[in-house]
């Protein structure tokens, strides 16, 4: 068809001559002038008719619950890699009272055959006053250190980088006194690990679940958007439009809802990290927000934790984008 | 161009509709497709459309066997092809001359290359004052026409029309039908299902009748 090829004459259609022009339908006007709003504007597919608020909602829902989650498991792993460098940059050592042997002695003695050790920093052994502040809790304030066995504590600031000969520690401490044991907090640090392990597993179980929660909601969401589109779907069949053609119509819409309910969610949930020293510091000297102290730290994100949280909520929104796509293809073959 | 071989058809596990059709629509012929109701037009339109494949049969659109087709070429076949449906299927929030349009956008078009054809063809078949109307506003006549201009505007290989005329009085129904011969003439076979005895008096044409799943043909 080339332009002005459509014409008739007044009586009806005589010829498809290119040069005649005559309306078929003479509806008895004057011929109309071309209007000038005569313009493709509407969209194939119309903004109004995707269900665009509640997938918007359940993605930044998914979204926020996905990156309290990296956010936690991340201030968690931080406090955890804090409190074990500080635990293994220190070794202590316990001199235990025996009636045939002068405890004081003893803790000196083993003082100085620590001291020689090479990585070790420093040695501070703990004096009698401050061996009862460390029993305080649990004895009582007022106690004297002398009707009881209670063990002599010595501190050793270990090197950083450097590794201990432990065994050759033992060995020197016990020939300085037989009484004396060291303990380098491995199993304490162990313990840690396998903590920090379970919650960093916990973590990213959780936030399988939330993708694959994700995941199922916008599959149900395109689906619905894609049932109440039949009829235009249906129609672009008709005019030769292809499976390919007509997804990317709908997919444009799916990306960008799910980049708003991915950038509201993460943000969201920026927001409530950027805020969580200060939400901190309003509990602090409560029983709990001591314990959540000791436990997570300062409770601020760093700015690599930040990086994370923004490329997580990106990564919602484009397996947003998957799924609906996925989700419209399989549709598109049921729609002939 | 269309070559059906002991063509049949059934939905699901119930009764032929269609039994061993054999037939062809040569290219720039022009035949009625008629029956009574229920006999199968619409049907037969959808196997030629491609929206229907045959349960048995051999069914052959511009030289390509329809079973051996990806759904990139049925689409791509289907370009080729014009429809237009009883019930119309224009987009509600699209409109006239943008539903009219839609071919020529979803092949990718500037929309520079084709505005003034398609504003031509819509004052043509008496759409000219509506053109920016959306088709819930229109008359079941003017919705025919815009369908009508739809799959007759990227002048189609082959035009299907289900009861083009159903919706609209005599005396438009015959200009309608003038349309069709002129689109006809330069170069498009037709297809027009109807029941319509005084239409098809208007036009001496190839008439199929369908009767009962089966195919009669009248030269």
């Amino acid at each position: 068809m080339t332009p002005g090829g459509w014409c008739c004459t007044r009586d009806g259609c005589t010829s498809m001559s290119r040069t005649d022009h005559g309306p078929l339908v003479d509806l008895g006007r004057e011929r109309p002038q071309v209007p000038a709003r005569a313009r493709n504007m509407s969209p194939i597919v119309p903004r109004g008719s995707i269900v665009g608020s509640a997938l918007v909602a359940v993605v930044a829902i998914m979204t926020f619950l996905a990156s309290i989650t990296t956010g936690t498991v991340l201030l968690v792993s931080a406090s955890a890699a804090e409190w074990q460098s500080e635990v293994a940059s220190e070794i202590t050592i316990q001199v235990r009272p025996t009636p045939s042997r002068d405890v004081d002695r003893d803790a000196t003695a083993v003082a100085e055959a620590v001291r020689t050790q090479s990585g070790i920093l420093e040695v501070r052994p703990f004096s009698r006053e401050e061996s009862a502040k460390l029993l305080e809790p649990w004895l009582g304030s007022g106690l004297s250190l002398d009707d009881l066995p209670v063990p002599r504590v010595l501190v050793a600031r270990v090197q950083p980088g450097s590794t201990i000969d432990l065994e050759m520690l033992r060995r020197r401490v016990t020939q300085a006194a037989p009484t004396a044991s060291v303990d380098d907090h491995r199993a304490w640090i162990e313990r840690m690990r396998s903590m920090t392990g379970a919650t960093v597993v916990a973590g990213i179980g959780i936030l399988m679940l939330v993708i694959v929660a994700t995941i199922i909601s916008v599959s149900f969401a395109t689906r619905g958007a894609m049932a109440a589109n039949r009829p235009i779907v249906e129609v672009l069949h008709f005019v030769g439009a292809g499976d390919r053609y007509i997804a990317n119509r709908f997919l444009r819409h799916f990306l960008r809802l799910g980049l708003e309910g991915g950038v509201i969610g993460g943000g969201i949930a920026m927001l409530v990290f950027g805020f969580s020293e200060s939400i901190a510091n309003w509990f602090s000297g409560t029983p709990v927000g001591d314990q959540f102290a000791a436990l997570l730290g300062t409770f601020s994100l760093r700015p690599s934790g930040y990086l994370i949280l923004a490329v997580q909520a990106v990564v919602i929104a484009a397996i947003t984008a998957w799924a609906s796509r996925r989700t419209l293809f399989a549709t598109l073959n049921d729609i002939e | 161009m269309v070559r059906f071989e002991n063509v049949g058809l059934r939905y699901g596990l119930g009764p032929e509709i269609l039994r061993d059709l054999s037939f062809a629509i040569p290219a720039h012929s022009f035949q009625f497709l008629t029956g009574p109701s229920g006999a199968g037009k619409t049907s037969l339109l959808r196997l030629l459309f491609l929206s229907l494949r045959p349960t048995r049969g051999l069914v052959n659109l511009f030289g390509n066997d329809v079973s051996l087709l990806s759904k990139d070429q049925v689409a791509d076949l289907r370009k080729r092809i014009g429809i237009v449906l009883q019930d119309f299927r224009l987009l509600d929030h699209m409109t006239t001359y943008e539903n009219v349009a839609l071919p020529f956008r979803v092949m990718g078009r500037e929309e520079s290359s084709y505005r003034k054809e398609v504003i031509d063809l819509l004052k043509w078949v008496g759409l000219g004052e509506r053109m920016d109307a959306l088709p819930p506003v229109l008359s079941g006549g003017e919705k025919q026409r815009a369908a009508i201009a739809r799959a007759v505007i990227s002048r189609p290989l082959l035009l299907l029309a289900d009861e083009p005329t159903g919706n609209v009085d005599p005396t438009l129904g015959r200009r309608l039908l003038r349309l069709f011969i002129e689109l006809n003439k330069s170069g498009t076979a037709v297809v027009i299902a109807t029941h319509d005895m005084t239409l098809m008096d208007q036009y001496d044409a190839r008439r199929l009748v369908l009767h009962e799943g089966r195919l009669h043909i009248y030269e």
